[in-house]
């Protein structure tokens, strides 16, 4: 391997500082966990000329609640959030999400931020986040800006970030009462593999009416989506068949796949309706409790 | 001997390997390192097929710390028409295999190889090595390879009188065919096709071979066999067996992936054109994309019943990949699947196809477990049709002591109906089952293997015992010899030690496959323990003066008998050791010889799935498998031989394959999407020791490692029938496979 430049700032302001001047003069690449990064190096799909560690950057490794609404930095191992005890009753769909990624190794390094920019359309948190209505704060050269999590892909291995901005934490909203999200997956295995469909449902219920109601998938399209019209069918409804069906029909109107070695389209399609319901059912059951 | 008076036969010893490997001293094949060792990298082939026509190597050995270059051109020349036969292998394939030589034939196929001081200088300078490549059209899959416009691999290989990619065939005939199936009541006829699997062996292949400027080489390295790298790497490098020695390495898995070269003879021609020690490793994708899966396969069985259940007649017709070279394991298909039965009148036909995938390599049971997943899915449908419970429709066909096997021989003493009966008996048999959830059956057959052996016995100057084989152990060889040697010696099981020789200290030893090792080995080491005994009453006769034949051995101790009983004090191995240079010298004794007499080894597997059928997922929820072990001579490595040939089992059927893009490239050459059992995907597999001793060993020992493969594959397809009425003719039955045909 060829020199690399390995920067480890202490500041967000130092960071986007490094990460916009090395970004003109060559390939750059931000560093949390490393748990896709490091792959990507070894098997030469990424060939960085300088790496910038943000692990020690204290606000991206923080974690707040503030009267019910979480601040999670970009940084926060899965590990690290599950022991987080009060984060995993508000948001158990987000965490089971992030413990997916990887074995109890990775979970000690992987992190929200990490599968975010690594911007795979299979990333399990990247459903669980959107269905949550989290927001993410960006900072760059131009300063800081907000972006709810369905806006952030472009494509695969493709966001919205600009030059020298870097994703600082996730900010959630504050968890609605009878509220309840989950997320499922679908993969051959029982663990250690990548998501043929992921779906993350998060509803809000008042005497037993769906009042609010966030649907996604990811692995199904280039990038993880918001399934808007699975949100219209259930938004109103008491979650009776019909309705229940009208949005898992959504889901599968919504999927975009690719036939590849992990599925085929049709598979993929029609599980996106089970996965759909499977979650809902998860969801509601956590929202009644909730 | 009796039994229940074995000290160690039978009992679980602790492993002598097993402190080094829980404790990370264990030295496998990439863990030697030598002052000024060097790196060796593989230039592969980007095309599937292609002609070379020129290789210059003249820019990568021209790069700044490259050391040496190899190609095929430093490699002896067998021409491809004259057979070079070297145990199953022939070695015009093998040195085309390691290094290509007219054509490229797969992607991935070895073309050039570079030594450099370090591996990315290495892997650099291969990126500079010009090759002029002819493309050709190629042929992946069975049916485009054997069509008749199919691209040539091999244009000396002929079929019918023309150029084929059928590179040979074998048949299993016995009674009349045609009048079997028109004594049927019932016949049944179904075609399957299965994937090519790879053996997934963790560690991957690694060697160090330092080659002096005269020639004498050493080979560390991970392989099945010192003596088969030792063979191989000669042949290909010209170098005499006499100036190699090849060390074996503690191995991390092979499974029969590792009775070949790769990487020996490459590393072995840089060092010699270098000077220097060449290191050479393979990535988990080199592994993937070049070592050898086994075949994936396509079939078409057919088998005729009475309506009181008596099989008439059976007829198979086998097609496997070989890969790039002639070799697939036809002779496990054709010849395993019909052996647990007693069939009147049987007729299996194998076809070794050649394609552009790597060249496959053996795998526990080659090729058995692709005959026996088509023949046992058509008995289960033809029981079925029959409204007989698997079970007993097998018992009523099974082969016993007698039985003339399709396959040739006339059975002695086997245990296959053990194998059933055990299953009857077994509370899997009778377990309630839920919805989605099925029960499925079958059964397999390996012919186990005899073959060269040596073996050396010592005795220390502190009376313990040192045993050395020259088999490396990959399914506790070591424990049970040593097991065997204490029982024989009637001392403490921990007073043995055994050694894995390397070529220069042992004499020579057939590889470890074929579940040949503890058969063969065990008859040397008994044989030279018996030697030594003999030896030590000897020297007790000259110590006490009195005849040898009036001594016997018991207990660790020459005591005096017949006549001379208790006339004096019994003398211990330890006391004798002492006195061994007054009375004689060194005592030691060998051993060496073709063994002879191994018997195959049946096997019945009890399996229950659950299917989710909305998402296409079978799961394994229980699994029994019950076989004739001959005798267990340390049981809880063999109970770990049957849970790991299941286990693989279960990988093959659900979710394995190789999968080939539009390019003719493997698409998936990593364990994230080559989907290999994680521990979460399995139950506890339980087994059942039948022990049926093999009556032509010492201790009653038949091959256990291969057996356990053979049955799940349809076991577990059987079992999906029963769960949810559809049956699966194709693996794997992978959930979008599974969904598919349950959504039609």
């Amino acid at each position: 391997m060829s020199e690399v430049k390995f920067i480890s700032p202490e500041t967000i302001e130092q960071a986007v500082d490094a990460y916009s001047k090395s970004s003109k003069e060559g390939n750059t690449k931000i560093l949390a966990g490393g748990t896709d990064l490091l792959v990507q190096i070894r098997s030469g799909i990424s060939q960085p000329d300088t790496i910038i560690d943000i692990k020690n950057i204290k606000e991206l490794k923080e974690i707040s609640n503030d009267n019910g609404s979480y601040t999670i930095g970009a940084a926060v191992a899965g590990a690290v959030l599950d022991e987080e005890e009060d984060f995993g009753n508000n948001w158990p769909g987000v965490l089971e999400a992030l413990k997916l990624i990887g074995s109890e190794q990775i979970q000690g390094r992987a992190s929200l931020g990490g599968n975010l920019c690594n911007a795979s359309p299979a990333g399990d948190s990247v459903p669980a986040l959107i269905a949550s209505g989290a927001t993410v704060k960006i900072q760059g050269p131009e300063g800081e800006r907000k972006m709810p999590i369905e806006s952030f892909h472009v494509g695969p291995g493709k966001t919205n970030l600009k030059n020298g901005e870097i994703v600082v934490n996730f900010q959630f909203p504050k968890k609605q009462k009878h509220s309840g999200d989950a997320y499922l997956r679908m993969i051959p295995r029982t663990e250690m593999d990548i998501a043929v469909v992921g779906c993350a449902v998060n509803v809000t219920i008042e005497n037993d009416k769906c009042v609010d109601a966030r649907v996604a998938l990811g692995a199904v399209a280039p990038t993880a989506l918001l399934i808007e019209d699975a949100s219209k069918a259930l938004i109103g409804s008491n979650f009776e068949k019909k309705a229940v069906e009208k949005a898992a029909l959504a889901c599968e109107a919504a999927c975009n796949p690719i036939d590849d070695k992990r599925g085929t389209i049709s598979y993929r399609k029609k599980v996106s309706k089970v996965l759909f319901k499977r979650a809902l059912e998860k969801a509601i059951e956590r929202a009644k409790r909730g | 001997m009796n039994e229940m008076d074995n000290k160690w036969i039978g009992k679980n010893t602790i492993r002598p390997d097993g402190a080094d490997k829980v404790t990370g001293r264990a030295e496998y094949g990439a863990d030697t390192i030598m002052p000024g060792m060097i790196w060796g990298k593989v230039l592969r082939s980007p095309y599937p097929h292609a002609t070379i026509k020129s290789i210059n190597t003249k820019k990568a050995e021209e790069l700044d710390g490259v050391f040496s270059v190899a190609t095929s051109a430093d490699c002896v020349d067998f021409p491809v028409d004259t057979p070079v036969i070297l145990g199953i292998q022939d070695i015009r394939w093998m040195a085309r295999n390691v290094l290509a030589k007219e054509k490229a034939l797969f992607h991935g196929h070895p073309i050039a190889a570079v030594a450099a001081r370090t591996e990315e200088i290495a892997e650099k300078a291969c990126e500079l090595i010009e090759v002029d490549y002819v493309v050709h059209p190629w042929a992946i899959e069975i049916d485009d390879a054997i069509k008749p416009d199919a691209p040539i691999l091999h244009d000396f290989i002929k079929f019918d009188g023309k150029p084929s990619n059928i590179a040979g065939t074998l048949e299993h005939k016995k009674g009349n065919i045609e009048e079997g199936f028109k004594d049927a009541d019932i016949i049944i006829e179904k075609e399957f096709e299965t994937a090519a699997v790879h053996q997934g062996y963790l560690e991957t292949h690694a060697c160090l071979v330092s080659v002096s400027p005269d020639d004498r080489t050493t080979i560390w390295s991970s392989s099945q066999g010192q003596f088969m790298v030792r063979a191989m790497t000669s042949f290909i490098t010209g170098i005499p067996q006499s100036s190699i020695r090849a060390i074996p390495a503690e191995i991390g898995g092979g499974f029969g992936g590792k009775t070949i070269v790769y990487l020996e003879p490459v590393a072995t021609i840089l060092s010699k054109k270098s000077g220097r020690p060449v290191k050479m490793v393979m990535t988990r994708e080199e592994v993937m994309r070049a070592s050898g899966p086994t075949s994936g396969s396509k079939s078409k069985v057919k088998i005729g019943a009475k309506n009181n259940g008596k099989i008439t007649a059976a007829q198979g017709t086998f097609y496997l990949q070989a890969g790039a070279f002639p070799g697939a394991p036809i002779r496990g298909a054709a010849g395993c699947c019909l052996a647990p039965y007693d069939i009147p009148n049987a007729h299996t036909f194998g076809y070794d196809v050649v394609s552009n995938r790597s060249k496959v390599a053996a795998y526990r049971a080659p090729g058995a477990p692709i005959g026996a997943y088509a023949v046992e899915c058509v008995l289960d449908e033809v029981a079925e049709a029959l409204k007989m419970c698997p079970l007993e429709f097998r018992l009523k066909n099974a082969a016993k002591e007698g039985t003339k096997a399709v396959h040739g021989p006339t059975y002695p003493v086997m245990g296959y109906v053990e194998t059933l009966e055990a299953c009857l008996s077994h509370p899997h048999y009778k377990a309630p089952l839920k919805k989605l959830q099925g029960r499925g059956y079958a059964s397999g057959f390996w012919f186990n293997a005899g073959g060269e052996s040596s073996a050396q016995v010592n005795i220390t100057e502190d009376g313990n015992v040192v045993v050395t084989t020259g088999h490396p152990d990959i399914g506790g060889s070591r424990a049970s010899i040593a097991n065997i040697t204490a029982e024989l010696l009637g001392i403490d099981v921990n007073r043995v030690s055994v050694l894995i020789g390397d070529t220069a200290t042992i004499g020579f030893s057939n590889l470890t496959g074929g579940s040949r090792v503890l058969f063969a080995s065990a008859l040397v080491v008994t044989e030279s323990t018996n030697q030594v005994i003999d030896i030590l009453k000897d020297r007790a006769s000259k110590i006490w003066n009195i005849d040898k034949e009036a001594i016997e051995w018991e207990n660790g101790e020459a005591r005096p008998a017949g006549d001379n009983a208790g006339k004096f004090k019994p003398l211990s191995l330890v006391e004798l050791a002492e006195q061994a240079t007054p009375t004689g010298g060194p005592i030691g004794a060998g051993h060496q010889v073709n063994t002879v007499g191994a018997e195959g080894g049946f096997a019945t597997h009890i399996c229950d799935v659950e299917v989710d059928i909305e998402l296409g997922i079978a799961r394994v929820i229980r699994y029994t498998a019950a076989q004739d072990v001959g005798k267990a001579i340390h049981p809880a490595y063999v109970e770990g031989q049957l849970q790991g040939g299941v286990v693989q089992g279960i990988g093959w059927a659900l979710n394995e394959e190789y999968i080939y893009n539009k390019e003719g490239k493997l698409d998936n050459p990593g364990f994230l999407d080559y989907r290999i059992p994680v521990c979460s995907d399995l139950p506890m597999i339980d087994t059942i020791l039948v022990e049926v001793p093999n009556p032509q060993h010492p201790q009653g020992v038949r091959g256990v490692g291969e057996v356990p493969i053979v049955p799940p594959l349809s076991a577990i397809a059987n079992a999906i029938y029963n769960a949810i009425g559809t049956r699966f003719y194709s693996l794997p039955m992978s959930p979008p496979k599974v969904l598919e045909k349950i959504s039609d």
